[in-house]
């Protein structure tokens, strides 16, 4: 009988409340530099593109295809009962690859462009891990 | 300013237990400090630079101390696995810089005896958080670049296999190698799923122990007895996400490749031996890419019909079983790669792997993770007389 994913909780810092936060409401928000529109990923205050340190947080459209995924058999930790389960780098529309789990589907029929829509695991602690699962 | 001859390495040794419950890290330390030093020809109160990583909660502060040295020159460069290829540039540029004359680089660990949690990575990284948290360990990270390599190339399981089968082939020679038996593709696709596409013979092994080299000026080679190696050129480079926008099919050889081989004026082509970062299968196919031994997603093609077989392939590789096969101490490889190229350009590799006239050699380390990020460093290094 394989185990619900875990859901551990990620640190928060001053830097990525905003992030965070904004997950406890149902939303995945992503940084864009106020000086030349970059969308920055991991979420940060400094804008890697151009150094500006003025950011806006933009709500995403949740949606995007996956760049590349694994099934997992043997994990570390809290995971080891969960599997088989999927780590995947999701390409949001906003353009970022983002690591994440995808859930609600068989892992069989993961596959490289596959289209995905942002769904959220509640952590009980003031913030939501943003997964994903297949659009049908 | 080229390093090209402006060091050589005079000593170096690798700790022969894969399993090392009895010891501790530090012991292990001077067991290699020891072995390369007295390999050498020197002691230790004749280093004058001090070179180790941090990976353990302690660096070249304590280490100098439990050695007893008195180094006018140290540095922990810390980047995982190839930290100690980028310690041999760094030693080289001090030498050439007139700061040293004999660098003495170590590297132990326990990863096999201590278990993988012990030599785990901090949490605390800004990116932490975004990556911690979706159950991803070593093997996953890197399953998911090998899932694109695929993707985009064509590359095949049995193309990633025949990489373990090289280096099995290699460590049936090697009476220290943790796995000395010989393996076929058909038995690593037999093996266990690990991540997808990755299966458990596609891994490293998990072991203890450790290496050390010593670095010495050109004016200290020449006085030893011993046959020296010539440091040819050496360059480094961080690949990391790229603000989002990863590309899982190239490593950090890409360019520290490049920057190496024109810094000691010598082609790919000219490259007799080569010790290649082999953490994971994928990341040999990747790396002998980015070096320029073949076209960007001809990796999995370029290794079929015996390509990394010493001697006579057209790429012998990691002589010693590498760390598919024969020791990946600590998780990190880095030391053992520059190891195998020095016995190779000594002609002191097991016979039946010894590269004839090998006069050129390669040393690739990847640290970190080709799924994230990674410290990469290439070493060229070069016989006495090249």
């Amino acid at each position: 009988m394989t185990a619900a994913l875990p859901i551990p909780v990620p640190e928060r810092t001053p830097e990525t409340e905003p992030f965070w936060s904004a997950t406890a409401r149902g939303q995945l928000v992503l940084a864009h530099c106020d000086a030349c529109g970059t969308v920055i990923w991991y979420p940060k205050t400094l804008c890697p593109a151009c150094g500006a340190t003025s950011i806006s947080w933009v709500e995403a459209s949740g949606h995007g295809s996956v760049y590349s995924f694994t099934v997992v058999h043997r994990a570390p930790g809290p995971f080891k009962d969960a599997v088989p389960f999927v780590i995947a780098y999701v390409e949001l529309d906003e353009g970022p690859r983002v690591l994440t789990n995808i859930v609600g589907g068989s892992p069989d029929l993961i596959h490289i462009g596959q289209r995905m829509r942002v769904v959220f695991s509640d952590t009980g602690d003031g913030s939501a891990l943003y997964r994903f699962e297949p659009i049908e | 300013m080229t390093i090209r001859g402006k060091a050589f390495i005079a000593g170096a040794h690798e700790h022969p237990r894969r399993e090392l419950p009895d010891h501790s890290i530090p012991q292990i330390h001077a067991e290699v400090a020891l072995g390369a030093l007295a390999d050498a020809g020197l002691s230790l109160a004749d280093v004058d630079a001090y070179f180790c990583d941090s990976s353990n909660g302690f660096g070249p502060i304590s280490m100098i101390e439990y050695l007893g040295l008195q180094p006018r020159y140290f540095e922990s460069t810390e980047t995982g696995g190839s930290s100690y290829l980028v310690h041999v540039g760094h030693a080289a540029a001090a030498i050439a810089a007139g700061r040293c004359q004999i660098a003495l680089i170590t590297m132990a660990g326990l990863a096999r005896s201590r278990g993988m949690a012990a030599v785990a990575r901090s949490t605390g990284s800004p990116e932490a958080s975004f990556e911690s948290t979706w159950g991803l360990s070593a093997v996953s990270a890197y399953a998911l670049a090998a899932q694109r390599h695929m993707y985009e190339f064509g590359t095949t399981s049995a193309q990633l296999a025949e990489v373990k089968v090289a280096a099995s082939l290699h460590a049936q020679h090697n009476p220290n190698a943790l796995l000395p038996k010989v393996v076929t593709v058909q038995e690593v696709l037999d093996s266990p799923l690990i991540s997808s596409p990755l299966h458990r013979l596609d891994c490293c092994v998990v072991t203890d122990g450790g290496g050390a080299v010593v670095v010495v000026s050109p004016e200290v080679a020449r006085e030893l007895e011993r046959t020296t190696v010539k440091v040819l050129g050496q360059a480094e480079a961080v690949k990391h996400l790229d603000n989002g926008r990863i590309d899982l099919t190239y490593t950090g050889a890409a360019t520290s490749g490049p920057l190496a081989f024109e810094d000691a004026q010598v082609r790919p082509g000219d490259v007799d031996y080569a010790s290649i970062y082999d953490s994971f299968t994928i990341t040999v196919i990747e790396t002998i890419e980015d070096l320029g031994f073949c076209a960007k997603g001809d990796g999995g093609t370029y290794v079929l019909e015996g390509a990394l077989v010493a001697p006579f392939g057209r790429l012998p590789f990691n002589t010693d079983g590498g760390g598919l096969c024969n020791n990946h101490p600590s998780n990190r490889g880095g030391i053992t790669k520059i190891i195998e190229a020095v016995r190779q350009l000594r002609g002191e590799a097991h016979p039946a792997v010894q590269v004839p006239d090998c006069e050129i050699a390669v040393a690739h380390g990847t640290g970190g993770s080709i799924g994230t990020r990674m410290g990469s460093s290439t070493l060229i290094l070069g016989r006495e007389d090249a």
